[in-house]
């Protein structure tokens, strides 16, 4: 009997967790939301989502949100240019090309990768990477958008390359095989037969890749110069939705204004995110399938 | 044919080329701190408090900070993690409900940190009045370890054959009886392994913990869960971009520090992994 009990209790247990899970997605969606209204209960949506200014100490503040949007969208494209193809390709390296001693030295490097800490790779922007952008391209400032871009691209470039590699790897031997056997070279089966038959899950990664890029927040903040306007070129200074987050929360009175225009950051940033891993989770389940 | 095999000696190179571009930055990138860095390591930088406005003396309070920060997110998100798995693999049926668990995972995982930050900040340092402390902050990265997790003991637990499940139920095993002695034993080398990834990726992250728990400056060890602490990701974050005439030295040593417990944390896992591949029997 003693046993039963204790047998109910623990499957309680775990059919609950399961529903905390469930619970935690809401709860960060609602409080962001009960935050977020606040802020339109007092200042305009359109003000918010169209406005060209973020100004929110000045008399009386702005809080557009674009030249924030801009800043992100200008970091996260520079980021994809770099990492995706680079990323691909070392996948197909490492998947198909490498022998199988290199092939265990690469997938060990990318995840040493994955583990460096962002604040590490920031570091490194503000004491060798930004002064090196700078007196290559002569700018006036290091602390720019392509130095963002740039770390940016290689904390994406593990999640990229080993769902990718993982994709490629998974693609039925038979598919490889028939394509020799109608004479193809190794490069051939891989560009027409192996790369096609993977490109669901080589999507999922890179959509994945992308969520990290726009997520990233200490390495934005510490090279993109922390400037809030909108961007005219990678070059130049530039600030980040999530950067804004962070740089300004530690300032704010809470409950003023100002304070839950952070919280309306915070939610544009997880719905964004939640479309892209959306969509990279159902390109995942077509891969499986 | 010989064009054929030129052209795949030369898209073979172009991969090649492609994945030396990611790898050398990685390797050239850790000599470089660790080559800066690691002269001004001493036992003095280790054990001691900061001085002079952090300028010099050590990084004790910091490291402390983070293994405490670790320890409680361990205990929060361990035990939730490894139920919400066993709940997907082991008790639920294919429903809206498990689908609505699973979508939460994806998105819990893709969330970005400073999100988790924000939320921390409103439902445990606010709402549930725990203030800037060692608790909000562990509770913050817990629910952002928990997607890691969950996936990590999901998959070990799918890995474990189903034939055992059906020669304990044969038996007339209850389901518990079954998962308790029969499923979890063998998975519990991939739970672990997992697990401590997830938390050497909480060791080094810096936004959710921005608002919840780090100190800017506190030198001295926490003596309750409701302490603030220093933290080293945040100490590095702080030295390198808020406080004016730091010695770089002592920047590249707190990176090198950092790094040194991230791979430490990864060395954990890699060795577990290999012991139990060893251990394993069918």
């Amino acid at each position: 009997m003693h046993k039963r009990i204790s047998e109910y209790i623990i499957e309680t247990c775990i059919r609950l967790s399961g529903l905390v899970v469930i619970a935690f997605v809401f709860l960060i969606f609602l409080f962001l939301l009960k935050d977020s209204l606040s802020l339109f209960g007092v200042y305009p949506v359109n003000g918010f989502l169209l406005g060209i200014h973020w100004l929110p100490i000045s008399e009386p503040p702005k809080f557009g949100i674009i030249p924030l949007f801009l800043g992100s969208l200008y970091v996260t494209f520079g980021a994809i240019l770099i990492c995706v193809p680079l990323g691909i390709a070392s996948a197909m390296f490492i998947a198909e090309v490498a022998p199988p001693s290199l092939k265990h030295i690469l997938k060990s490097l990318v995840e040493i990768l994955a583990s460096i800490p962002s604040v590490v790779l920031g570091f490194i922007g503000i004491i060798w990477l930004g002064p090196f952008l700078k007196t290559t391209f002569h700018l006036t400032t290091g602390m720019c958008g392509l130095t963002g871009s740039l770390l940016l691209a290689f904390m994406a470039l593990p999640t990229i390359i080993s769902i990718s590699e993982d994709a490629l790897v998974g693609v039925p031997k038979s598919f490889k095989e028939a394509a020799y056997g109608l004479g193809a070279t190794r490069w051939q089966a891989l560009w027409r037969i192996i790369l096609p038959s993977a490109s669901s899950g080589i999507f999922a990664g890179v959509m994945l890749g992308i969520g990290r890029v726009i997520g990233e927040t200490m390495v934005v903040m510490m090279v993109t110069g922390n400037s809030p306007i909108i961007p005219t070129s990678i070059l130049q200074p530039l600030r980040t939705l999530t950067a804004t987050i962070a740089g300004e929360m530690g300032e704010t009175v809470s409950g003023s204004e100002h304070y839950f225009a952070l919280f309306a950051v915070g939610l544009v940033l997880f719905i964004i995110t939640f479309i892209i891993n959306f969509l990279a989770e159902l390109f995942l389940q077509r891969t499986r399938r | 044919m010989s064009t054929a095999r030129g052209r795949q000696k030369a898209a073979f190179f172009i991969l090649g080329f492609a994945t030396l571009l990611v790898v050398l930055p990685i390797i050239l990138t850790i000599l470089y701190i660790v080559k800066n860095g690691f002269s001004a390591i001493s036992w003095e930088f280790i054990a001691q408090s900061p001085r002079n406005g952090m300028r010099q003396g050590g990084i004790f309070p910091a490291i402390v900070g983070t293994i405490v920060l670790i320890i409680g997110t361990m205990i929060f998100s361990l035990p939730l993690g490894i139920l919400s798995a066993i709940y997907l693999v082991e008790y639920a049926k294919d429903n809206a409900f498990t689908r609505l668990i699973k979508l939460s995972v994806v998105n819990l995982s893709g969330i970005p940190s400073i999100v988790y930050g924000l939320f921390g900040f409103t439902l445990f340092v606010l709402f549930l009045r725990l203030g800037t402390s060692i608790l909000a902050g562990a509770l913050t990265l817990s629910i952002m370890s928990l997607p890691v997790i969950i996936t990590a003991t999901k998959e070990a637990l799918e890995a474990v054959p189903y034939s055992f499940r059906e020669i304990s139920f044969s038996l007339g095993a209850t389901r518990w009886q079954t998962v308790r002695y029969c499923v979890l034993p063998y998975a519990i080398p991939g739970i672990l392994t997992g697990t401590v990834l997830s938390l050497s990726r909480a060791a080094g992250e810096t936004a959710p913990i921005l608002f919840t728990v780090a100190a800017f400056y506190l030198p001295r060890l926490p003596r309750s869960v409701f302490d603030q602490v220093m933290v080293l990701p945040y100490h590095l974050y702080v030295i390198s971009t808020q406080v004016p005439n730091m010695p770089t030295s002592i920047s590249f040593a707190t990176a090198v520090v950092l790094i040194a417990l991230v791979f430490l944390m990864n060395l954990v896992s890699i060795l577990l992994r290999a012991h139990f591949r060893k251990k394993k029997q069918w």
